[in-house]
């Protein structure tokens, strides 16, 4: 039969077990961000460009009919060389590779920057073609962000290329 | 190596004298340390459960989903509440048993040999686990869950097969939708239905597998996770909004204790950390370690085939066979990448009987590195060298207390693979032969080092079991004790007491000699 003491035993262990899982199913509690601080996201996909060239009349020709496309064009596409700059210093400089064996993908970016509560100066500069120097897009403002606040920065072409949400 | 056996056996005191607390509370047949893997299985069917009910009542839209997780926590006591909580705490529950259940199978040397099969199936287990802990955690769409969510996509992303992507959906509010939130209930039910088929895969190579806690254990844990479950409910986070940053986060460290790695190392330093865990644990079987034991041998002309092997090996490491001449007959045969070399079949024979009148004993399965003959012949010629009475003969087991320490002028003691391996006829063999008691020891209750071999001999000196103590051997001399390493004083104290009862037995309810006994008078 069951000794009492052995039942205060058994109480007493299953308490621990379920003391020791009751607690750490949510303590201690973990902070990811100071209570001062923000995010800034760098989040872009975008196709860059492809070099293309515009076929002769006599390039034309010789194509069978169902392939007389005005264009030719690599299937590569270029780099999307990318500078973030906050408060006058650049915190990103990159240039993203485009995915896919061939190079023909999207190519993509995700970045996350850790910054203070408050307002910062924030400017983006964007190059999706190889061939041109300097930058093809570029967006900048001010942004007053409240604490635990994320802006994003994204690019789409509908909406005008470069932009703060 | 010298250093990681340290560990090792560090490690496994610390286990033997936790057991010996729960011992004390529990008994070793609800031992809880000593059944994690069955008390595994219960949490898992808990946390099945409960899931299934809270997969009926969830409505899983991207907007509805944390409208209808709140109704069930704005009224945490009501059936929905508290199987809500029992989910959450049954899955951490999980989570705490495998790992103990590992550290204890890893700390009790069961890494290798025949049992690396056992081992290495229980890798992938982990991997589930975690993968079904985590998507779960991701399913009410609080801010726990964002957080936990874009944790992980930020750990995958560093794969360079996703390069950004994954991350980039949580990026913004509206990204998400309601096909995502089907997509996770499909994973959230996928991969634990996958880690089932493991825990089967796990299991499946040993017989008579403790798949589920006795009564008692199984009671007591249960009510132990509903009392835990409406004394502190399951929390639920405000809303997920993704233009905000979970900054402090109510974090269930069974589960999600990999977003805080990575974010305090990189998501490099986590995934490293994860393939350095797996490699070590699926490499442990191929580091050294001790040999392995002799395969058991068959017989076939002392086999009859009654399959009493095949039913008690506890590795199914036995087949019974047509036999090749005699039409209509089964013969044993061993496999034997799967056996363990723990002589119980050779206990379970009924050829092992020590009365058969031949020169040479041989059994229908015998181990080659302890031969039942010469158990016969040792058990004669220790019995013979004893000087004093009551003469008490010990069989004990070489994984348990060693037995030949007991051993003194009035006690001569066998050491036996395993307990499991003796012939019950031994026993009255031995009181035939000239000794006034016999006592049986070996791993306690429950934790036999070969799983099952305690058990078996405590019920085949009951009775209960095939092939039995005949009933017309006394009981008064025959005691059994279970004795681990660390219990030498128990069985000492033990002894002692059965010297003493014996001594008042006097010669009363002996059985008939089959040799002339050796009278010492003086
Ligand atoms: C929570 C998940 C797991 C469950 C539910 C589970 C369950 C079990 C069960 C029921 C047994 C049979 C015990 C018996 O009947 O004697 C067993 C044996 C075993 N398990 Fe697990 N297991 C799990 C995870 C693991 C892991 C992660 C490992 C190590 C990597 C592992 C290693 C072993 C070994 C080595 C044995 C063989 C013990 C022996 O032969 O004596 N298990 N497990
Ligand atoms: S020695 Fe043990 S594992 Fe091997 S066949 Fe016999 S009972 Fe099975
Ligand atoms: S227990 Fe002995 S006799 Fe029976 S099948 Fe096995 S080897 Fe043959």
């Amino acid at each position: 039969m069951v000794k009492p003491l052995s039942l205060v035993g058994q109480v007493v262990l299953y308490a621990a077990f379920a003391a020791f899982i009751g607690y750490f199913a949510s303590h201690p509690k973990y902070r990811h961000l100071a209570p001062d601080r923000a995010m800034v996201k760098l989040s872009m996909s975008h196709f860059g460009a492809r070099e293309c060239r515009t076929r002769s009349a006599a390039e034309l020709a010789r194509l069978p009919p169902n392939m007389r496309a005005p264009l030719e064009c690599k299937r590569e596409r270029s780099p999307l060389r990318i500078e973030v700059e906050l408060d006058g210093q650049t915190v990103y400089r990159d240039s993203i590779r485009p995915t896919g064996i061939a190079r023909d993908g999207v190519a993509a970016v995700y970045r996350r920057f850790e910054v203070g509560a408050g307002t910062h100066r924030l400017a983006v500069r964007l190059n999706d073609d190889a061939r041109v120097s300097g930058f093809t897009h570029m967006h900048e403002g001010a942004v007053e962000l409240k604490p635990a606040q994320i802006l994003v920065i994204d690019f789409n072409p509908d909406h005008g290329g470069l932009f703060f949400r | 190596m010298k250093s990681k056996v340290n560990l090792r056996t560090g490690v496994r005191a610390v286990f033997e004298r936790a057991e010996d607390l729960f011992d004390a509370g529990f008994g070793g047949a609800n031992n809880p340390l000593r059944h994690l893997g069955a008390l595994g299985f219960l949490l898992f069917w808990i946390v099945a459960i409960s899931g299934l009910y809270l997969y009926i009542v969830l409505d899983t839209g991207i907007t509805q989903v944390y409208e209808s997780v709140r109704a069930l926590s704005s009224d945490p006591r009501a059936p929905g509440g508290i199987l809500r909580s029992m989910h959450r705490y049954g899955a951490d529950g999980f989570m705490l048993v495998m790992g103990l259940h590992l550290v204890r199978e890893w700390a009790f040397g069961r890494s290798h040999g025949f049992r690396w099969y056992s081992w290495v199936s229980g890798v992938p287990l982990i991997w589930l686990a975690f993968a079904s802990g985590i998507g779960g955690y991701w399913i009410p769409w609080d801010r726990l869950a964002q957080f936990s969510a874009l944790a992980t996509a930020e750990w995958l992303d560093w794969l360079p097969l996703f390069g950004g992507a994954i991350s980039r959906n949580f990026a913004s509010p509206g990204v998400l939708n309601d096909r995502f939130f089907t997509l996770l209930v499909f994973i959230h039910l996928g991969v634990p239905l996958l880690l089932l088929v493991a825990l089967w895969a796990h299991v499946h190579r040993i017989s008579r597998v403790d798949h589920f806690p006795r009564r008692r254990l199984a009671i007591g844990t249960g009510l132990t996770l509903l009392l835990l479950a409406l004394i502190a409910p399951a929390r639920l986070d405000a809303a997920a909004d993704l233009s905000i940053v979970p900054a402090e986060v109510a974090l269930d460290w069974f589960i999600l204790f990999i977003h805080p790695l990575a974010y305090a190392t990189s998501s490099a330093t986590a995934w490293l950390f994860v393939a350095a865990v797996s490699v070590l644990l699926l490499v442990l079987p191929l580091l050294p370690h001790p040999a392995r034991q002799p395969v058991a041998r068959v017989s076939p002309a002392n086999c009859n085939g009654c399959s009493r092997c095949f039913a008690d090996c506890p590795y199914a490491a036995v087949v019974m066979e047509p036999h090749p001449d005699k039409p209509g007959h089964k013969l044993a045969r061993v496999i034997p990448e799967l056996c363990a070399g723990c002589g119980i079949c050779a206990g379970a024979c009924p050829s092992s009987t020590p009365f058969r009148s031949v020169e040479e004993l041989v059994t229908g399965i015998d181990m080659p590195q302890q031969p039942v003959d010469a158990l016969r012949r040792e058990l004669a010629a220790r019995l013979a060298r004893l000087e004093a009475a009551p003469r008490a003969v010990v069989f004990g087991c070489t994984e348990a207390f060693d037995v030949r320490a007991l051993e003194d002028a009035r006690t001569c003691a066998i050491s036996l693979l395993c307990t499991g391996m003796l012939p019950p006829s031994l026993v009255e063999y031995a009181l035939r032969s000239g000794a006034d008691g016999v006592l049986v020891t070996g791993c306690r209750e429950g934790g036999c080092a070969f799983r099952l071999g305690n058990g078996w001999i405590g019920e085949r000196l009951r009775g209960e079991r095939e092939p039995h103590l005949r009933a017309s051997v006394p009981a008064q001399r025959l005691r059994v004790l279970w004795a681990d390493a660390r219990d030498g004083e128990r069985l000492r104290a033990g002894l002692a007491e059965f010297r003493r009862d014996l001594d008042a037995l006097g010669d009363a309810h002996r059985p008939r000699s089959i040799v002339r006994r050796i009278v010492h008078h003086g």
